[in-house]
């Protein structure tokens, strides 16, 4: 039981590590401001969350545990209030989308 | 109005009890006093209402959060595909869907599990529309077929 807790966590904690890697890349890769906010969205929301749970695995019944779990939720109504508030920002600046339907 | 600053004050004291872990006296009577003037400050600026602690929704967000996490894990698998793969097919686009929500916090319910998902950011909120800006095309045709916004509402009604 302890032994698949703790691979199942490990396996968390190792998934959570190479999304955060794959939303870098993406930040590297992606044209404009917009497009690279999706790559920072998995970063925020996949990485950080497959982190957590892999962390509240390990942690097992205790405080910690009900603290990760609060961090979860927090880091679920922080990431879209802050992504929005940039990409607003930005849409209402003079950024461009970098668009395949030029049109609006 | 005494309702929801009783809840506030609950909600809380279980924070702090939580983040804190200590049962000295000192702390704790801090602590109250902490959560006395957060109740204050909330009642001062007019945020005891329904919209200020959205509880009506807990039941329904039972349901629908583990809905959205499996959105939110196909979502990222598809994102990150798209950024390794050495072609880049992305395809950016602005789109425009309907927000039918009854409530204001339905509305940002909807637009946050938008830019939640990954793929979708929602880019501004205007006569009950969301401005949506997506990467691919796949993720524009899921969002305008609109299950998340009917889950949304079915959240809300419950």
């Amino acid at each position: 039981m302890n032994l698949a807790l703790n691979l199942a966590s490990d396996a968390l904690l190792v998934i959570g590590a190479l999304f955060t890697l794959v939303g870098g890349i993406g930040l590297l890769r992606l044209p404009d401001v917009f497009t690279r906010l999706h790559g920072a969205g998995i970063t925020d929301t996949l990485g950080a969350g497959a982190i957590l749970l892999g962390l509240a695995l390990a942690a097992g019944w205790s405080l910690l545990l009900g603290k990760l779990l609060l961090l979860l939720a927090i880091l679920a109504l922080l990431n879209p209030s802050a992504s929005h508030a940039l990409a607003r920002a930005a849409r209402h600046g003079i950024r461009r989308p970098w668009l395949d339907n030029p049109k609006i | 109005m005494l309702r929801y600053a009783l809840i506030l004050f609950f909600v809380l004291c279980g924070a702090w009890l939580l983040l804190s872990g200590h049962w000295t006296v000192l702390l704790l009577s801090l602590g109250i006093a902490s959560v006395l003037l957060v109740v204050l400050c909330a009642k001062r600026l007019g945020i005891l209402d329904a919209e200020g602690l959205p509880l009506r929704l807990l039941p329904g967000l039972a349901r629908y959060a583990p809905w959205l996490a499996g959105q939110i894990v196909s979502a990222s698998v598809d994102v990150a595909r798209r950024i390794v793969d050495p072609r880049l097919p992305i395809s950016p686009s602005i789109i425009h869907v309907d927000a039918g929500q009854r409530s204001a916090v339905g509305r940002v319910s909807y637009a946050n599990s938008i830019t939640l998902t990954p793929g979708t950011i929602s880019l501004d909120v205007a006569d009950n529309q969301i401005e949506v800006h997506a990467l691919t095309d796949d993720a524009a045709e899921e969002l305008t077929q609109g299950e998340m916004a009917r889950r949304v509402c079915s959240m809300e009604d419950e």
